[in-house]
């Protein structure tokens, strides 16, 4: 499992995804490359969980080829998707935590179910998690109902985080936070992602969160993936939608704000 | 994982150094615990060798490092990547600090009597919390003669459909089977003192004046107690509540009283239908079991039994539809922010609703009985 940085460890081909007679994504193609940010944008609808969606298997699409870590995920049989799955860890919007269980053993839950582990070892890892994702040790005996807003999507990043895995998948991780909660978790993803050596997944409508920490951005448009670069060469796409996103007022404020590094 | 990258310590005895190899990772976990036992009391480990580090396998090295620092003989480390200095650095600040875990004994004397003590408490404030609930319905519904127009009538008007004429079927269907197994079970034992002609004495008395209400009353509890329960609590976890009261609409008047008007005014019904299949049961079962036929039901029905024994159930009717809707209300505005919650409250308002029916019905019959009627 040699970890080779920039090769492809998701690779979408053709996918077809489709509601009824709505079509969302057609001939959409994606890479992701080792030990990258990349953030997904795009208008509203314009089917970015969709995508995230697909690529770990909640959603079946209609047509097309995805591959992870060199294996068709649709074509997977049950023990080669356990490694894959043992491989990614998904963080949902809400933090999508079990509600009758408390932080702890939330985090606890992945490793529960795919290794062998004895319960005090377990505990402890789940604690380092815990701690790693900037959680204080009193939230781990907490139920999330007990838990604000941020601190929930800290303990799913905690979750998500559980097995170690290579590829970590975002759901609008600064979505309903404050402007200081949300640069905190910029920050926080940044530093675990060159810590652990990490790929992250991220969709996100923070052009701030884009500046922050993607290395590159991939923006839907038209039912597929209609550019990806880094975030100077969106500027100088030529595509209507592109253009507004990328210099509109909020994109000028966030990128004055991140000190002009791009 | 191949066994070539098998985490594996090189103690390098008499020295003070010695270096891991291999890919130490959560999934080999148990062999880099070893390996890293192994070099329990060495100065400085070397890690050059190491194919795969993650947060595991770095928290093993941070925690064999704080141990020696706690021992007085701090562990260096050399040879890592910069990334895995990084790692390394990362977990050891997040490692919680060895914290004095206080013990808990189980079963301390005292636990018992003070988990009864709570529990006692607690079902104290919630039968206080449903008084006062109680209390503001009740006020509502008075001052609803002032100001008639506040009551919704759509909304009266729907829950009478969905609470009252919906459970139709499944409360005469009830009434049918309770009449038919009472004059079974009354046939025949009354049939050894060949009292059988009193079946229907005993059929028209028990459920004119109990049963079919109870059990109606039940069966109501069982459907519309629930539903309410689930209805509001629902609104209440989405915040429709307090978008009601930001709104200057009252929850009270908008949710709770058509909800208890509907019952007040179709339990009786529903009893009276109950009432009317049971006797068409016992009647028919009569007819079956001892050959009575309906007519000479009907006329011992009306020598022998009082009038008073129906109007003696039907009065109980509304005092248990304003229960029944009053639990199920009032627990539906008790549900918190999950949906666990949701799910406590309805079966909560279902087992109080039936219980507190029972008790007014038993509380009735003592009434009754010292009146003498």
């Amino acid at each position: 499992m040699a970890k080779v940085m920039g090769e492809n460890i998701i690779e979408v081909r053709g996918l077809k995804n489709q509601f009824g007679r709505n079509v969302i994504h057609e001939d959409l193609d994606l890479d992701v490359k080792r030990g990258e940010v990349l953030g997904i944008v795009g208008g509203s609808g314009t089917g970015k969980s969709v995508l995230l969606r697909s690529i770990v298997g909640l959603q079946k699409p209609k047509e097309g080829s995805i591959k992870a870590f060199g294996i068709d995920v649709l074509k997977a049989d049950p023990k080669e998707m356990a490694e894959v799955e043992n491989r990614w860890g998904v963080m949902f919007q809400d933090g999508a935590l079990f509600s009758s269980l408390t932080v702890r053993e939330n985090v606890e839950a992945p490793m529960r179910a795919r290794l062998k582990l004895d319960a005090q070892t377990r505990s402890a890892l789940a604690d380092l998690r815990i701690a790693m994702v900037g959680l204080p040790p009193k939230a781990t005996t907490l139920y999330p109902s007990e838990l604000s807003g941020g601190m929930r999507k800290r303990a799913g990043l905690a979750r998500a985080l559980a097995l170690d895995p290579d590829i970590v998948f975002l759901d609008e991780p600064t979505a309903g936070l404050d402007p200081i909660g949300a640069s905190d978790f910029d920050t926080l993803i940044k530093s675990l992602q060159k810590a652990m050596g990490l790929t992250v997944f991220m969709v996100t409508h923070d052009l701030d969160t884009l500046h922050a920490t993607c290395d590159r951005v991939a923006v839907l448009a038209e039912k597929k993936v209609l550019v990806t670069g880094t975030m100077a060469e969106m500027l100088d796409v030529d595509h209507p939608w592109v253009r507004e996103y990328f210099h509109g007022p909020r994109a000028h404020a966030a990128m004055t704000a991140s000190g002009g590094e791009n | 994982m191949a066994d070539a990258d098998a985490p594996t310590a090189r103690p390098s005895p008499g020295k003070a150094e010695a270096g891991l190899s291999g890919a130490m990772t959560l999934a080999t976990l148990k062999a880099s615990e070893k390996a890293v036992a192994a070099l329990e009391g060495k100065g400085t480990i070397d890690l050059s060798d190491v194919t795969e580090l993650d947060t595991a396998g770095a928290w093993l090295i941070a925690q064999a490092r704080q141990r020696a620092a706690a021992g007085g003989r701090p562990i260096q480390l050399s040879g890592m990547t910069e990334g895995q200095a990084l790692l390394i650095d990362t977990v050891e600040k997040a490692m919680p600090r060895p914290e004095r875990k206080r013990r808990q004994i189980p079963g301390r004397p005292g636990d018992g009597l003070e988990n009864m003590g709570r529990t006692v408490a607690a079902k104290a404030r919630t039968a206080f919390k449903a008084l006062g609930f109680f209390g503001v319905v009740v006020a509502h519904l008075l001052s609803l003669i002032i100001h008639p127009t506040r009551l919704r009538i759509t909304a009266l008007f729907y829950h009478m459909q969905d609470a009252g004429l919906n459970a139709v079927p499944i409360v005469s269907l009830m009434g049918f089977l309770i009449g038919i197994v009472l004059a079974f079970q009354g046939a025949t034992q009354l049939q050894q003192f060949g009292a059988e002609v009193y079946v229907v004495d005993l059929v028209a008395i028990s459920i004119l004046r109990e049963l079919g209400i109870l059990l109606t009353a039940i069966i109501v509890a069982g459907r519309s107690a629930s539903a309410f329960t689930a209805a509001i609590g629902s609104m209440k976890m989405r915040e429709e509540i307090d978008a009601m009261r930001v709104l200057g609409l009252d929850p009270i008047d908008r949710l709770v009283l058509p909800r208890v008007l509907a019952l007040v005014f179709l339990l009786p019904i529903l009893g009276f239908i109950a009432c009317m299949t049971g006797l068409i049961g016992g009647m028919l079962m009569a007819w079956i079991e001892l050959s009575i036929t309906p007519g000479m039901f009907q006329t011992r029905l009306l020598e022998g039994t009082d009038p008073v024994h129906a109007i003696i159930g039907l009065v109980k009717a509304p005092f248990f539809a304003v229960i029944i809707a009053v639990i199920g209300c009032h627990q539906g505005m008790q549900v918190e922010g999950n949906a666990e919650s949701l799910g406590q409250h309805t079966s909560r308002s279902v087992v109080q609703a039936i219980f507190i029916v029972i008790v007014t019905d038993a509380l009735f019959s003592i009434f009754f009985a010292v009146w003498g009627i």
